[in-house]
């Protein structure tokens, strides 16, 4: 069992009051809160360890890069990767989809090649592989999904031929909360020789995720959605297609030589680093990791299930509430909408009440429309989150249907 | 209606008086979710994409005439959520009825002090700062018919 009084306490923004109430924070998907080791590596990396990395000579530059390389290896270590030269530090998911609609794209993509995605993607997901459309002239091909919001894996494989370049598919949706079932997904696009992209930002929080046991060619999360520094992101690839890949961006780091007729780039993972990275984040981050492990991935998914459970069950309890998402497997995440109030006036109300949730279309568009609606609440749980705090919202939703 | 025959000031303080009695956050909602309730719906013929504002979160159609005689500008609007048609309803009120003039140097004093400010931050994105522009330039372009 998970003693959550006792996380709670290394959480410190969990005991703010918001407008005289104490903050109930639901919207873990959107960012996850930060525990003291995260935030005394921050203060500490700045107050004693700041130097830049890879280039000085002087102690502090060398205490700054052992530090920065061994976070690189405690990610390599988390995500189960082969080795530390496939671990890329981006600025966070959202960059390295771009990182790789790029590289990937100018290394192997032509006209009339395809590309796949599936229905329930982040705009960040989608919208970086209709810019290398757009740019060699290839078609994206969507994967549908059902109404309980699993995508349909028949119609996947339909989608796959010979001109498919690349699938990529989110672990798990951020809006709906469905795991997918990449491994599954992954094994099928590999028979047709195609490599797969995972959007990994609303998993790696939630579940052990093991990359080569995936056998994912990319796999990409954010720091600041696993209890880490916002602004810093983790793209894995494997290293056969790391190595083929054009750069990303140019500028210091990321060369070897430098000369007016021609520059020779860096070895791996530093060909894909331009620019001083963010070495105090990526220490930092590597904290966040220590911090869940030391909690363990799998009690963290078992708890997380069971306040799914309950969650759900209150809800659903309530009069003219409809959630959407009802994927068998699923991460815990409820999004909904409670009769004919529109999710702008719910969420309002709900901060009001001190529950804070996330609105709108989460940047899900496609998904949306899919769904048939333009927006919902969404509600988005951590392993500090309590039953009590269920209660908390459906007590609030309870108040907010009656001034309607 | 009383609003017509007040100053735009007058209309104001009025409303931060009523709002001022409300203590709890709850309470001035439920106002602003009552007087949405109580907004006279938009004539379909107006809730359509050349009326529309946009905002990331609701929308809001917003309809102006002017009228020769009087010189004055007349607006109704309507939106998808509850709580911006409160919102919308106080600013009509402020603002419908009146002169370009008045509407372009109108100071909108009332929403800070009733303590919904927050709704006209770009970052809301409700559609309610873009639906004052909107009013504002509606003023602006009638002034020059006058």
């Amino acid at each position: 069992m998970m003693d959550i009084n006792k996380i709670r306490e290394d959480f410190p923004i969990l005991s703010e009051i918001i407008y005289d109430r104490p903050l109930v924070y639901l919207d873990n998907a959107a960012t996850t809160q930060k525990p003291w080791p995260v935030i005394r590596c921050l203060e500490e990396g700045y107050r004693r360890h700041n130097a830049n990395v890879h280039r000085g000579v002087h102690f502090l530059s060398m205490a700054a890069t052992e530090a920065h390389e061994a976070a690189r290896a405690r990610v390599r270590d988390f995500l189960g990767a082969a080795s530390a030269e496939e671990i890329v530090f981006t600025r966070g998911t959202t960059e390295a989809v771009n990182l790789v609609a790029f590289s990937f794209g100018e290394t192997y993509c032509r006209e009339g090649d395809e590309m796949v995605v599936s229905v329930m993607e982040h705009h960040s997901d989608i919208v970086p592989w209709q810019m290398l459309c757009e740019r060699r002239k290839m078609r994206l091909r969507v994967i549908p999904m059902n109404d309980r919001g699993e995508l349909l894996l028949d119609e996947y494989e339909k989608l796959l031929g010979p001109r498919t370049r690349l699938v990529a598919v989110a672990h798990v949706s951020n809006v709906l909360g469905t795991v997918n079932p990449v491994g599954e997904m992954i094994a099928t696009a590999h028979r047709h020789g195609i490599p797969v992209f995972i959007d990994g930002a609303q998993a790696v929080p939630h579940m052990k995720v093991d990359v080569q046991a995936l056998d994912a060619d990319f796999y990409a999360f954010s720091a600041h959605k696993i209890y880490g520094p916002t602004g810093l992101g983790v793209l894995y690839g494997k290293k056969r297609w790391l190595e083929e890949m054009q750069p990303y961006q140019g500028g210091g780091e990321m060369i070897d030589q430098v000369h007016f007729e021609k520059t020779t780039y860096n070895v791996l993972p530093y060909k894909f680093e331009a620019g001083t990275p963010d070495f105090i984040g990526t220490t930092a981050l590597a904290a966040a990791l220590d911090y869940v492990e030391s909690l363990g991935m799998d009690r963290i998914a078992r708890y997380e299930s069971q306040l799914l459970q309950y969650t759900e069950e209150r809800l659903s309890a309530l009069p003219g509430l409809k959630i959407y998402g009802q994927a068998a497997h699923k991460s815990a995440v409820v999004s909904f909408r409670l009769g004919d109030i529109h999710p702008y006036d719910t969420g309002l109300l709900l901060d009001k009440l001190g529950v804070a949730v996330r609105t709108g279309h989460h940047c899900a568009q496609p998904l949306m429309e899919r769904l048939g609606i333009d927006s919902c609440v969404r509600a988005s749980f951590s392993f500090y989150n309590t039953r009590e705090e269920t209660d908390s919202l459906c007590a609030a939703l309870e108040r907010i249907r009656k001034m309607f | 209606m009383l609003s017509a025959m007040m100053s735009i000031n007058e209309v104001q303080e009025d409303i931060v008086a009523s709002f001022a009695e409300l203590e709890d956050w709850m309470d001035k909602y439920q106002l602003l979710i009552d007087m949405g309730n109580d907004l006279k719906p938009l004539d379909e013929q107006y809730k359509k994409p050349q009326y529309l504002i946009e905002g990331c979160q609701s929308r809001v159609w917003l309809y102006a005439r002017y009228e020769k005689e009087s010189g004055l500008v007349f607006y109704e609007a309507e939106s998808d959520t509850v709580i911006v048609k409160g919102l919308v309803c106080l600013l009509l009120k402020v603002l419908s009825g009146r002169t370009p003039d008045e509407i372009l140097n109108a100071d909108l004093f009332f929403v800070e002090r009733i303590g919904l400010k927050e709704h006209l931050s770009p970052t809301r994105s409700n559609g309610l700062l873009s639906m004052i522009k909107q009013i504002r330039s509606y003023a602006r372009v009638f002034k020059m018919q006058a």
